[in-house]
């Protein structure tokens, strides 16, 4: 296998690395970076749970290698709450809203309600759009659709 | 119906509050303690070589170029973990079924695709999967037993038994049977057929095991009871010398496939013990829809025989499962046998259930494991209305039982107590609003829209503490010297919120903070035995059990408080962290001042009074608790697509006094919502020679945001004779939900004469239902 020198920035954090090729984000993350919130749920794209902000925009970290995250900034459902612990927005209001049980899709979820609702202002519509990108097999969602609702009425600062 | 159980919160300021769940904030920032986050110095990384045919036998196997891989550290075959040589068991069935030996891994013959065959080990995940790759298995193929028909007739899936049936009960012969139904006014008939379903937690089975110095085998794994693991891995190895401590923070959800540790798990603890390092295997979601065991795929032939009122007579079901060949227990859901008649006056029942062996992945219990008995039943009585050519509610009001029936006594032998099945559906129908929707359902029809409107009522046993594993649970709780409080409690949480749920109890009872409290749950070597989640059992036994402890714990306060400042225990209560002296302000401590007396000044103590502040009970709660529900909910089938849209859903459940509405609500919303993917999207399916034919999730569908609706629930809270009057609520939307969808979609259809009694009412299914397709 081919290794590769590659240069991150992983939740504020700058991360020299030797990978491999091969080497999924999702697996970089966890293991070198150490950021165990990014779930890996079904390694094939579909269920949402390794969902993580490259350069601002969600990607599912399963389906893109180490590689890529050469030289890009890489936020994980670690970094979104402020430093003294407040949570994020979108963390609240899914805590409001009952919207997790098991907590297995919880850090994808949050990302990709990061991500849309960052600097924008979407509606509910949209935002249950981009939920339907992620499978929870505990909730029925319905935590999850108050959060759309309730994300998707807010002003955006 | 007798007197309701005391509650004894009456100043509750947690219980029955939708308090926030203490579990979220580090679940939602990333710091969830799941299997896999766990990494250990040394640990190797397994991966299985599986069968990649149903049914076979093994000719050879050749490891050689996956040893000599750089980065595999061993490849053991059943031949080498022989050497500690492990035999699962089963969790349920009865001495007369027929149970094959089963090993962690394939000995002379595969018997399903995915069967385990050998296990590699290597320094990371990725160069696990190279060496697995290398492994050459050659197998002398044969043809599979597929179905349940296959299973009937077929080869024998188990060369130890002498029969593909696992087991057979039914009901004595009933020679007058046969006379109530030709005598009936009405006699409907039907054959309910659900298809295979997955589990799918959203993590995967885990497990990491090392060995601590010679005699502690430490595991990690994702499960619902890590006392379950424990028991089932000292049952397995029967090693005198060796112990099990198990540890399981946050699992990503179970359903019943994590009830209890399976083949892998005990090949990677016997692994370990080989290699002498710590070794971790995380389930990938290929190995999760193939060779996890599965749920459902059971037909029912069902007979009711009514009277001209509609008053039911008689009902005679014939019932078969496909097991798979290694499920967890050989049964043919004996349960949904007892449970049919429901909340039903059912004067007369025949029933004959069997369930086979096959080349297919193995049954586990899933997420109201009887449920089949709700689907047959309910769809059967609306089809039955439809029939007769009643209001499918007014058949239910004329057959349910009432307050007055009970407790009421099944065919079958429970007793039925303390049920309200006739008050949730009133109070159901009076919130829908049902004549609007058939003047919408009419016009709508007339305009060449299908608009259908469907209910289902049910009767859940709970807890089932009659006998086994079930029977207790135990807390073990105590105040710090700090003042905080620790509850250690035999309950587990795969999402339940049992740290919520529990706190909330606790606090309470000692009148502290919430935020005071913390719950424990996660680690065998601490408290005592319990069969954690399963049964819908945890805030009856786990929470019964947590009151009493909590109840001594405060009474050992007000005694040690009543002796340090004279007073008498009667007026001293527990508040705010405080300790209250009735009518006198000053005497006022806290409960931090009492363990502080309790831990560092004992002589202050009364006489012979025990040291510290800490109190245990192990709750036995009553034999069965019985909760239940009436849903309801409307669709709209599009005739030229297949399509169904879930228009609106209505529960009203009575799970008794709830500890936590939100957390009962988000119960009962996921299991309703795994019921609407078996009856919609959901279907594990296997070719005639045994390939699993959905494997990834684009093949195996699990309703996502879009596909569900925004519940509305309808509460009673009727008490149980349990400890808190608690009845349980962890399953009952995945067995009443089915039938309410399909007898929604039925209605839609009724115009084309359609039964859906075939799940899954896929579009393909529902156009066969029209009759616009094959």
């Amino acid at each position: 296998m081919s290794s590769h020198a590659i240069e991150t920035i992983v939740n504020g954090q700058s991360i020299s690395a030797q990978v491999e090729a091969r080497h999924t984000l999702a697996d970089f993350l966890r293991g070198t970076a150490g950021c165990t919130g990014v779930h890996v749920g079904c390694e094939h794209g579909v269920c949402g749970a390794c969902t993580v902000i490259v350069d601002g925009v969600a990607v599912r970290s399963c389906l893109m290698l180490a590689v890529q995250a050469d030289g890009a900034t890489v936020a994980t459902a670690e970094s979104l709450a402020a430093p003294d612990g407040t949570l994020h927005r979108v963390q609240q209001a899914m805590k409001d809203e009952y919207g997790l049980q098991c907590g297995f899709c919880t850090p994808g979820v949050v990302m990709t309600l990061a991500a849309i609702t960052q600097g924008r202002s979407p509606d509910a519509e949209e935002i249950k759009d981009a939920l339907s990108g992620h499978l929870c097999r505990c909730t029925g969602y319905q935590g999850m659709l108050k959060v759309a609702k309730r994300l998707g009425g807010e002003v955006q600062a | 119906m007798n007197a309701p159980a005391d509650v004894p919160l009456a100043a509750a300021r947690f219980t029955g509050e939708r308090v926030p769940r203490k579990e979220d904030r580090r679940l939602l920032t990333g710091h969830g303690a799941y299997v896999d986050d766990v990494t250990m110095a040394g640990m190797v990384h397994g991966m299985f070589v599986r069968s990649p045919i149903a049914r076979g036998r093994i000719v050879a196997i050749d490891v050689e170029a996956a040893r000599a891989l750089p980065g595999v550290r061993a490849v053991y075959t059943a031949a080498d973990l022989d050497r500690h040589p492990a035999k699962l068991t089963g969790l349920y069935g009865s001495a007369e079924s027929k149970f094959p030996d089963i090993w962690p891994l394939a000995k002379e013959d595969v018997r399903h695709v995915g069967d385990p065959v050998a296990i590699v080990l290597a320094d990371d995940r990725y160069v696990a999967e190279d060496g697995a790759a290398l492994v050459v298995v050659e197998y002398d193929d044969a043809d599979a037993v597929v179905t349940i028909d296959d299973a009937a007739t077929g080869a024998i899936v188990h060369p130890d038994l002498d029969t593909n049936v696992a087991l057979m009960i039914a009901t004595p012969e009933d020679p007058g049977l046969e006379a109530v139904f030709a005598g009936a006014a009405h006699v409907v008939t039907g054959t309910i057929t659900h298809q295979r379903q997955a589990h799918v937690p959203m993590e995967t089975r885990g497990i990491v095991a090392a060995l601590q110095g010679s005699g502690e085998m430490l595991i990690h794994a994702s499960c619902q009871s890590p006392h379950m693991v424990a028991r089932y891995m000292d049952l397995a190895f029967a090693m005198p010398d060796l112990h099990f401590r198990v540890i399981a923070k946050d699992v990503g959800g179970a359903f019943g496939l994590k009830v209890q540790p399976w083949r892998e798990e005990v090949a990677i603890v016997a692994a370990a013990l080989l290699i002498g390092r710590p070794v971790k295997w995380i389930e990938d979601r290929l190995e999760n829809l193939t060779a996890s065991n599965q749920a459902r795929e059971q037909d029912v032939t069902v007979r009711l025989a009514f009277d001209a009122d509609a008053t039911l007579l008689a009902a005679d079901i014939d019932y078969r499962c496909n097991l798979g060949a290694y499920p967890h227990g050989a049964d043919p859901n004996s349960l949904a046998m007892v449970m049919f008649p429901g909340p039903y006056k059912l004067p007369r029942y025949k029933f004959r259930a069997q369930g086979f062996y096959s080349n297919t992945a193995g049954q586990a219990a899933y997420r109201g494991p009887w449920a089949m008995e709700s689907l047959a039943r309910e769809t059967l009585l609306e089809k039955a209305a439809r029939q007769i050519g009643i209001d499918a509610v007014e058949l239910r009001r004329r057959n349910l039982i009432t307050a007055a029936d009970q407790p009421h006594t099944m065919l079958t032998g429970f007793v039925i107590d303390r049920v309200t099945p006739r008050e949730t559906l009133d109070k159901l129908v009076a919130h829908l609003d049902t004549p609007a929707f058939r003047a919408e359902q009419a016009a709508a029809r007339a305009a060449g829209r299908y608009l259908g409107l469907g209910f289902a009522v049910y009767v859940e046993p709970t807890t089932m503490a009659f006998g086994g594993i079930l029977s207790s649970d135990v807390a073990d709780i105590r105040i710090e010297p700090t003042g905080k409080v620790t509850l250690t409690v035999s309950t587990h949480s795969q999402g339940h919120g049992t740290e919520t749920t529990m706190a909330q109890l606790v606090a309470d009872t000692l009148g502290v903070d919430i935020e005071d409290v913390s719950v424990m749950e996660d680690d065998s070597s601490r408290g005592g035995f319990g069969p954690g989640a399963g049964g819908s059992r945890q805030a009856v036994s786990g929470g019964g059990a947590t009151l009493i402890a909590s109840g001594k714990l405060a009474d050992k306060i007000r005694a040690i408080a009543a002796h340090v400042l004279n007073a008498s225990p009667d007026t001293i209560s527990l508040a705010g962290g405080k300790v209250l002296v009735a009518g006198v302000a000053e005497m006022t401590t806290t409960v931090k001042e009492i363990a502080e007396i309790a831990y560092y000044q004992t002589e202050r103590l009364p006489e012979g009074m025990e040291a510290g502040l800490e109190a245990r009970h192990r709750y036995r709660p009553p034999p069965v608790v019985y909760s239940n529900a009436a849903h309801a909910c409307t669709v709209e089938v599009d005739v030229e697509t297949g399509m169904v849209k879930i228009l609106r859903w209505v529960t009203c459940e009575d799970c008794g006094p709830m500890i936590n509405p939100a957390v009962v609500e988000g119960q009962i919303a996921g299991g309703v919502v795994q019921g609407i993917g078996g009856v919609l999207y959901e279907q594990i399916s296997y070719d005639a020679r045994g390939n699993p034919t959905a494997v990834t999730f684009k093949d195996y569908l699990i309703p996502t945001a879009h596909d569900v609706p925004e519940l509305e629930f309808l509460h009673i809270a009727t008490p149980s004779a349990s400890e808190g009057g608690f009845k349980g609520v962890g399953e009952g939307g995945a067995i009443v939900g089915p039938p309410t969808l399909v007898n929604a979609i039925a209605d839609a259809l009724a115009p084309f004469g359609a039964d859906c009694l075939t799940l899954p009412l896929s579009p393909p299914r529902v156009l066969a239902e029209i009759g616009t397709r094959d």
